[in-house]
């Protein structure tokens, strides 16, 4: 069983700690790694790849460390976030030099069905230096996929990607985890994992926050309250009429307005205009004031 | 898992890939700044001409290709050692190298062999060039200072793979520059014990032992020159392939 596990690891690079004692396993399949920029995920995600060694805690991979363990690279992928690719290569000339450097025994046939996976055969003789940023995350795969490893580490993937490519990348992704890979990538956006399904990690601050089924972790962002900043020209007046609508759970008088919490998103959008209209105020500020993703995963951990 | 992929997979262990130099040489050449390889060697030539047609003393060929050549042969194996692995590292690039099962000392000594070659092209052989302007093609300091060129390519160039693989790429350039321009520029030649630890010096010392002219100011013996030069070599790549061996991506917090 090829499985990843940090066993209480940590980061830090002087006195910021990046990677707060962080401990889990991740098994076959597809696992996501979220957060918000700066949570941690990149330096997780290089320390399990080899390429920064834990300040404290245990990082193995197959059971054998990955730091100063090239030879882990037999079984295990890295997709760097980076886009630094070979840009004089062509698509293929790319892949096949990947081969080569796995010393697989037929580089060309490897090369070209990894190719075709990533639906890049179309591009495949053009100079990478050609390519837009998604045909380069796409040849990125391509060779990282292309000596079958059974562990692939994609660090933010769908950076780039329009929607059809993302649906083809997700669909990929969870092809190569139905076949029992260990397939590892991390995200900052949660709109763009919304179709996976797996397991999620979701690190905030350095911290393992949480983790679990992607679909549990949906439903709650589903419906999860919002809170908005509401200014008008009687607050007083716009809060109390607020406060007798279903849709809405919570209303403060603040010196800044009104801050309200809205249990469905949807209803509080539509109705606040037209209730504000009937009481003849006059809206001035509508603003969501939790849109943000740390609030977004804040929420999350909470739950 | 669903079952153990079969397969064969070639040996690893072997000092140098094709693969890797072949990336490494296509890189390089890829770069606007391979223009900037034969510029110094065009020049060298260009002064020896010039001064083969106008000087009246015989003197000025040891001088000259000692000192204006041997700095344009280290600061070419600056440009060129501190980009096989320097340019990569500083482009990300490098780590599609690294995440490979390919050992870190077959990366090394790939691209040592590269840099080497390009430096024993770019500047070596203009050497020998200049100096066959100024002294014939057999002379002696012809072909000395071409021997001592071909060694000063091999020194050189594992001294600044050795820097970017331990410093970060900008940094191993201003060492390099410091190196070349303070240490073996300046102080070797005021400072008598300096010279022990020059390349510059092994070059001459290798370069006096076919030309004998005292006017290259080898202040080594060949014997010291060789001696030191192959240990240098030796101990700088050897602190490369560890250094790589502990590559850590940088800076990146997030």
């Amino acid at each position: 069983m090829t499985a990843i596990e940090l066993r209480g690891v940590s980061r830090w690079y002087g006195n910021v700690v990046a990677v707060n004692d962080i401990t889990m396993t991740i098994g076959p399949g597809v696992t996501g790694l979220l957060g918000p920029n700066g949570a941690g995920k990149t330096t997780i995600m290089h320390m399990i790849a080899g390429f920064l060694a834990p300040s404290r805690g245990e990082i193995t991979v197959a059971g054998r460390s990955s730091w100063r363990n090239p030879a882990m690279f037999r079984q295990v992928a890295l997709v760097p976030e980076r886009d630094s690719v070979y840009a004089f290569l062509t698509g293929t000339e790319f892949v096949v030099a990947t081969a080569r450097l796995h010393g697989l025994p037929d580089p060309d046939a490897a090369a070209r069905r990894a190719i075709e996976l990533l639906e890049m055969t179309e591009a495949q003789d053009r100079k990478i230096s050609t390519y837009s940023k998604g045909m380069r995350q796409r040849i990125k795969v391509a060779a990282a996929l292309v000596h079958d490893p059974e562990v692939v580490l994609l660090d933010e993937p769908f950076n780039g990607m329009d929607p059809r490519q993302r649906l083809h990348m997700m669909d990929l992704l969870h092809e190569q985890g139905d076949q029992g890979r260990v397939i590892v990538f991390s995200s900052h956006i949660l709109e763009e994992v919304e179709r996976l399904s797996g397991i999620i990690q979701v690190i905030v601050g350095g911290r393992l926050a949480a983790s679990g089924d992607f679909r549990a972790i949906r439903r709650l962002m589903t419906n999860r309250p919002h809170v908005f900043l509401v200014r008008s020209s009687d607050d007083r007046a716009l809060g109390s009429a607020l406060i007798g609508r279903p849709a809405v759970s919570a209303v403060e008088l603040t010196s800044h307005g009104l801050q309200v919490r809205a249990s469905d998103y949807g209803t509080f959008t539509r109705e606040v205009a037209g209730l504000s209209r009937d009481h003849g105020i006059r809206l001035t500020q509508l603003l969501p004031a939790d849109e943000s993703l740390e609030s977004v995963f804040t929420y999350l951990l909470a739950s | 898992m669903g079952g153990q992929h079969e397969r064969t997979v070639h040996t690893m262990s072997g000092l140098f890939s094709g693969v890797v130099m072949r990336l490494t040489l296509r890189a390089i050449m890829s770069r606007k700044r391979a223009l900037l390889f034969a510029a110094p060697a065009v020049i060298l030539i260009g002064i020896s001409a010039l001064l083969k047609a106008t000087a009246k003393s015989p003197v000025w060929p040891p001088e000259i290709l000692g000192t204006v050549g041997y700095l344009i042969l280290a600061l070419t194996a600056l440009i060129i050692g501190g980009s096989v692995i320097g340019a990569e590292v500083e482009d990300g690039s490098i780590l599609h190298l690294l995440a490979t099962p390919i050992s870190r000392r077959t990366v090394v000594l790939s691209k040592y062999v590269v840099a080497v070659a390009l430096t024993m092209a770019f500047a070596a052989v203009p050497e020998y060039l200049a100096g066959a302007i100024a002294t014939g093609a057999s002379s002696s300091l012809a072909i000395g200072l071409f021997c001592g060129a071909l060694a000063g390519s091999v020194i050189y160039n594992a001294l600044f793979v050795m820097a970017t693989a331990v410093f970060s790429p900008s940094r191993a350039l201003a060492i390099g520059l410091l190196y070349v321009l303070l240490w073996e520029g300046l102080l070797a030649s005021i400072v008598p014990g300096v010279g022990l630890l020059s390349a510059e010096h092994y070059s001459l010392a290798i370069a006096n032992s076919i030309a004998d002219n005292s006017a290259l100011h080898a202040n080594l013996t060949v014997g010291t020159g060789v001696g030191m030069g192959a240990v240098v070599t030796v101990a700088a790549l050897a602190l490369a392939v560890n250094r790589l061996s502990a590559f850590s991506i940088k800076g990146d917090v997030a």
